[in-house]
């Protein structure tokens, strides 16, 4: 935690943590505790009197339709675009680990949608997408598949999945890849000498022993998709057609910004806290338990 | 490889090259939409291949603007996002490393209780508590500036977190020895430890200037004021234009130049970008 030797000094360490610290204090805790505190009042709809609620704000979140939809929703977007993102970077991670040669030329050019902000992600596939111009709409009519997403809401969906999805794909590729590589070639080749085909070997060497690295792909993906995707829904669907694409982080904008009701708002931002500190428990615990091999 | 499999082999490069091709589709797509005339995207299917409209779309998208977006310039947007980006970058740098300094090397009371303040904001990215902090800093005057575009983001845990996991690993001789050669805090600081801190820094520098660059709820609510608006927000306003298609080819030549900073730090700084994206998730 600290170091054996050190300085002291009374006034220096003050000096050099005051920015963080007026940083944090200023943008963080103090929004944080206001949102918990208004997370318990109510405003009237001309915003002249406010009155404290207790949890009433939670309990009427959870009576909503409009909000269990949304959990819904937010829950379906984020199990797809993981397992979706995942299978396929796991797929090429494992090829790009059998070629040996060539493996980081694959690597360069699979790096850089991470570099692609989400909300330029979502234009590029809501262009390729286009119902009247778009290149795959046009295939896929050619197919006989009708592919509109401005009314169809489980296209919408299929949309930011598919774009949220493709930008995660560089990163969970680069950690399955060094994953991949850190596995000793002694335990393959003992299995290849076991005569195990490639597949059975992957099944039971390369996969458990990756588990580590899957599990910490899982919550980062899970996290990823809960809180970094407002970009791709706001630039693209805006939530729609019919709220179908309306996930949780979206819809503490819609409801804070447009909808101006700040207590069911801020309810719903402390509701994203909870799960965020839970996810981060439970990465952190697993980083405790890294060994378990 | 193991053993040599013909069939797995060609197997193995197909999906490479399968995965490939699906990956840059959309760039691809992208790329030649912002090379066609304005009458050459109207009816499907759109062509594979390049058009003859490169230089004056990607000119009218840097000096004119779009009317519907406001007028802006994509080269005032481009120089917003570039400031931007290096403020939160550079910012997060200089004051994570200063307290991830003091909290490592020095012995001074609450130094727990600072170190636990700073590391709760680990845990909660700028979307969740959206509108409390855009309250904070309206009330705090700082919206429509790039004070208040960059300051409310430099507050992020994570580069210190990774500092301190860097200080913690550098021998304790070091500091002996300066010691002994009678050198203080202050230079101790600036001929030893940064220096070593270089690497670090520079994969760091990479990550945070991503991130800054990408930004996009965040400036979205700050800027009133199109002059400070950033290219990657400023995409949205060309896309949802009211009853009609957008104008395709300046749009994408607009995002061709929105990504093209970030894709090119990450491919030509590859090494230092993968070791940045590892260590900042430890």
């Amino acid at each position: 935690m600290q170091k054996r030797v050190g300085f002291d000094r009374w006034a220096l360490p003050y000096l050099l943590v005051l920015p963080q610290l007026a940083v944090t204090l200023v943008f963080f805790i103090w929004p944080a505790s206001e949102a918990l505190w208004q997370s318990m009042l109510r405003q009237d709809p001309f915003g002249l009197s406010t009155e404290f609620v207790w949890f009433e704000n939670f309990v009427e979140l959870f009576h909503d339709p409009a909000y269990l939809h949304s959990f819904g929703r937010t829950i379906v977007f984020s199990a797809s675009t993981t397992f979706l993102s995942m299978v396929v970077s796991l797929l090429m991670a494992v090829a790009a680990d059998r070629v040996m040669r060539g493996a980081n030329t694959y690597k360069t050019l699979l790096i850089w949608p991470y570099a692609v902000a989400p909300a330029i992600a979502g234009v590029l596939w809501w262009f390729i997408f286009n119902p009247s111009i778009g290149i795959v709409a046009y295939a896929l009519s050619v197919l006989g598949v009708d592919w509109n997403h401005y009314n169809n809401g489980a296209q919408a969906m299929l949309l930011v999945v598919i774009a949220a999805a493709w930008k995660q794909i560089s990163y969970n590729f680069i950690f399955f890849l060094a994953g991949l590589q850190a596995i000793p070639r002694s335990l393959i080749e003992a299995a290849a000498i076991d005569a195990a085909g490639p597949v059975k070997r992957f099944w039971t060497v390369v996969f458990p022993l990756l588990s580590p690295t899957t599990f910490f792909l899982l919550v980062i993906n899970v996290v990823y998709s809960f809180f970094e995707t407002f970009g791709i829904v706001h630039a693209t669907t805006s939530g729609g057609p019919a709220a179908a694409t309306e996930i949780l982080v979206y819809k503490v904008y819609k409801d804070g910004f447009i909808g101006l009701d700040l207590g069911s708002s801020a309810a719903q931002s402390v509701i994203l806290m909870a799960i965020v500190i839970s996810l981060t428990v439970v990465q952190f615990r697993y980083i405790e338990r890294r060994v378990a091999y | 490889m193991v053993e040599n499999r013909r069939w797995l082999n060609l197997l193995t490069h197909a999906v490479l090259l399968l995965g490939l091709a699906v990956v840059a589709l959309p760039l691809w797509m992208t790329f030649v939409a912002s090379t066609l005339g304005p009458g050459e995207l109207i009816n499907p299917p759109i062509p594979l291949l390049p058009g003859s409209h490169l230089l004056a779309n990607y000119g009218e998208a840097l000096s004119s603007g779009m009317a519907r977006a406001g007028g802006v310039p994509v080269g005032t947007m481009l120089f917003n996002s570039l400031v931007m980006a290096l403020g939160i970058a550079v910012g997060k740098i200089a004051i994570s490393v200063i307290s991830a300094y003091a909290i490592v090397y020095f012995r001074f009371p609450f130094r727990m209780t600072v170190f636990w303040l700073i590391f709760v904001t680990l845990m909660l990215p700028v979307e969740v508590r959206i509108v409390p902090t855009f309250q904070v800093v309206s009330s705090l005057g700082m919206l429509n500036s790039y004070a208040g575009l960059t300051i409310p983001l430099i507050a992020s845990a994570t580069a210190t977190f990774l500092f301190r996991q860097f200080f913690l690993t550098v021998p304790d001789e070091y500091l002996e020895a300066a010691r002994i050669d009678g050198a203080g805090p202050i230079r101790f600081f600036r001929d030893i430890l940064l220096p070593l801190s270089r690497t670090n820094m520079a994969a760091l520098f990479v990550i945070l200037f991503i991130y800054g660059w990408n930004q996009y709820l965040w400036p979205l609510i700050v800027t009133t004021d199109e002059h400070l608006y950033t290219i990657v927000m400023g995409i949205k306003g060309m896309v949802t234009v009211s009853d009609e298609e957008p104008n395709w080819p300046i749009v994408m030549a607009t995002s061709m130049l929105a990504m093209l900073p970030p894709v090119a730090v990450v491919i030509a700084m590859q090494r230092l970008f993968v070791k940045g994206l590892v260590d900042t998730e430890k």
